[in-house]
């Protein structure tokens, strides 16, 4: 029985081997179901939107294969599995958020697979990693911003933060905007937790009021934050809400109405609504809009589809879509032009240096105020 | 803490307190009858909030129409979940009819991911139940912070008479004692207990649609959080007890609020000063506050 079941496994390697030369495979490891899934759904239209404009390298066609993750950092890496011993894949897209991407990063890592991050900020996912890569700049320089903006721009001295303690990205940026925020000469008045799953904030929200800042930071995803500040509006909040990155998403709106009036976050550099656009980001934005007429174009499609146009540059750099080839041509990856800035990785830093935006909330509409050069 | 910070919390503890309560009552009802973790509750608490969801947001229907909807369908689904899936395993061993029960509850999870979509939802609370209103300079409730725990407490009041001062209740008092012997005396058992689920069911779906109501989202999963909280309260109440549930609810959402507003540093911990606190009950007294000794458990 054993030896049959060997040999069994041994004709399904085979023919899975040598289907795969016929199409080059993209892994997308997504999230589409679970608390993350308007961002991530975002991030994979994005890269569809890529695959449409770029459909075939080396006269092969490109295919993404998607798997959910459900917004889970188990089912992460079992999707980043399955991608790449299943289906074969010749390069992977990452899950939205950073600690789902570590997850997936460590099967990619160990598989010789190289991930591409999209909107994943933390900056130990691609730490002491050969395969891994993000398209997005880090939250050292996310957390510096948002600090620099709030004390210096928006003249704020008193900080309250909110932080998820079970998200690796909540606790990244929020350590990074202390640590600015005071060394700037401001002050944390409060500084509490919750963990993720929570749907009450009250109790916290209450101290907070209680304390008085000027500015309450909350590096939640965008379902959570919105959530948060409805509860503050209800308990007569005045302080001004300011995020991250993942709160970027239109669901923002929609989940929290009038409570989210007069939010801001830092985000990628991206907003149709933006004054100034580098010619990718128009022909993106063009393109979107020709593609998903109903929805505005976004910062998290964006992302994925940064994240899609990086790989497909590197295959075809490379001239061969080997797994190993497509890592080596990409750590060489200089100055390629992308949606949200120029994008350069080295060997020592996989992450690229971006500039950062600042969103505003206005009349229910997303409003692009500012730009954060690193 | 200033008193007006202490009123905020109460108010805030007593409303998600009486929420863990009232989805406590479903499991403590089956649990009390059949000896049975019904863990399919939490995820029927989901569909009740995904019909009033639908019935008030995608199909514009009134709030009080799209509540009656969601009662009666989150009944139908509870009624089916007991004719489907526990009835025929009645005279199965236990464990076998809990293995059941968590097989449901992945049916109804998976099946609202495919039905409805993964994708989170918001609800849009109607505006009076939601402006906030200014108590003192410091204190700000909204009306639905009140009404959820007036609505709760109303709830188990005509529960408990309904076990309590109706025959049919006589009769779930008198299957959770010994299911035969009521058999022998006439009552139609499975009727009965038909009864019970539809009655938990119906109070799974209006915690449903208080909890989407003052949390405004639904998802497929959403029923899995609040309802480990509350099996958690009902066991800590003393399961198979109406009231030790929505006792058992009520301190689990005090000690929530009051560890964060007592120690805010330390708010990172809220969930482990609530089970501390339940494993020092439990050790104390093994049945729960108001649990009765049983002679058999799972």
């Amino acid at each position: 029985m054993k030896k049959f079941f060997a040999a069994l496994c041994l004709v399904v390697l085979a023919c899975s081997a040598s289907f795969a030369a016929d199409t080059i495979k993209i892994g997308v490891v997504a999230t589409v179901t679970g608390q993350n899934a308007f961002g991530g759904q975002l991030e994979l239209e994005g890269m569809q939107l890529a695959n449409s404009l770029y459909p075939e390298a080396l006269g092969k066609k490109i295919e993404l294969v998607v798997v959910d993750n459900k917004s889970d950092k188990v089912e992460s890496a079992t999707a980043a599995t399955r991608l790449i011993e299943n289906d074969k894949v010749n390069a992977l897209i990452g899950p939205y958020g950073s600690g789902p991407t570590m997850a997936a990063g460590e099967v990619a890592e160990v598989a010789e697979v190289v991930l591409m991050g999209t909107a994943c900020t933390n900056p130990l996912v691609t730490e002491g990693k050969k395969f891994i890569y993000r398209a997005c700049f880090i939250d050292p320089f996310q957390g510096e911003a948002a600090a620099n903006y709030s004390y210096n721009k928006l003249g704020y001295k008193k900080a309250a933060v909110l932080t998820d303690v079970a998200s690796d990205y909540a606790v990244g940026l929020a350590s990074f905007f202390k640590s600015n925020f005071t060394k700037l000469g401001g002050e944390i008045v409060s500084d509490l937790k919750y963990q993720s799953g929570d749907t009450d904030f009250t109790a916290q929200l209450t101290e907070i009021i209680n304390k008085a800042p000027d500015v309450i930071f909350i590096p939640a995803y965008f379902a959570e934050g919105a959530i948060i500040m409805k509860q503050g509006y209800e308990m007569g909040n005045k302080a001004r809400f300011m995020g991250g990155d993942a709160m970027d998403n239109p669901e923002v709106v929609t989940l929290g109405g009038s409570a989210v009036e007069g939010f801001m976050h830092t985000t990628f550099a991206y907003d149709p609504s933006m004054p100034e656009m580098n010619t990718e980001a128009k022909a993106f934005t063009e393109a979107w809009v020709k593609k998903y007429a109903d929805k505005a174009p976004n910062a998290n499609a964006a992302m994925g589809y940064d994240a899609y146009v990086l790989i497909y540059q590197a295959i075809l750099r490379a001239n061969s879509a080997d797994p190993k080839a497509i890592r080596d041509e990409l750590e060489k990856t200089t100055n390629v032009a992308t949606v949200t800035g120029m994008t350069s990785f080295t060997t020592e830093s996989h992450d690229p240096v971006k500039d950062a935006g600042v969103v505003e909330i206005k009349g229910g509409k997303k409003l692009y105020v500012d730009t954060i050069k690193p | 803490m200033s008193l007006n910070m202490f009123i905020q919390n109460f108010f805030n503890a007593l409303g998600l307190g009486a929420l863990y309560g009232l989805i406590a009552v479903g499991y403590t009802m089956v649990y009390g009858i059949l000896r049975l973790i019904n863990f399919a509750h939490g995820d029927i608490f989901m569909l009740g909030a995904y019909f009033v969801f639908f019935a008030t947001i995608q199909f514009k229907l009134p709030w009080g129409v799209g509540v009656v909807i969601a009662i009666i369908g989150a009944t139908v689904v509870g009624l089916l979940v007991d004719r489907i899936a526990y009835r025929p395993l009645r005279a199965a061993p236990r464990i076998s009819a809990l293995i059941s029960a968590i097989g449901v509850s992945f049916f109804l999870e998976n099946l609202a991911v495919v039905v409805f979509t993964g994708m989170p939802r918001a609800v849009i609370q109607p505006d009076w139940l939601v402006s906030p209103i200014k108590m003192s300079e410091e204190v700000s409730l909204i009306p639905l912070a009140l009404i959820v725990p007036f609505v709760s407490f109303a709830l188990i009041g005509a529960l408990l008479w309904i076990v309590y001062k109706t025959k049919p209740g006589l009769a779930m008092r008198s299957i959770s004692h010994d299911i035969e012997t009521t058999r022998l005396m006439g009552v139609s058992v499975d009727r009965i207990i038909a009864l019970t689920f539809a009655l938990g069911s119906a109070l799974a779906a209006l915690a449903g649609i208080m909890w989407a109501l003052r949390y405004p989202r639904v998802e497929p999963f959403m029923g899995i959080f609040p309802g480990f909280k509350a099996f958690i309260a009902a066991v800590f109440g003393g399961i198979g007890s109406i009231p030790g549930a929505m006792i058992g609810g009520l301190t689990l959402g005090f000690v929530e609020i009051m560890s964060i507003a007592f120690f805010p540093n330390m708010s990172g911990y809220k969930d482990a000063f609530a089970f501390i606190l339940l494993i020092v009950i439990l050790l104390v007294k093994p049945t729960g506050l108001m649990g009765e000794r049983m002679e058999e458990k799972i």
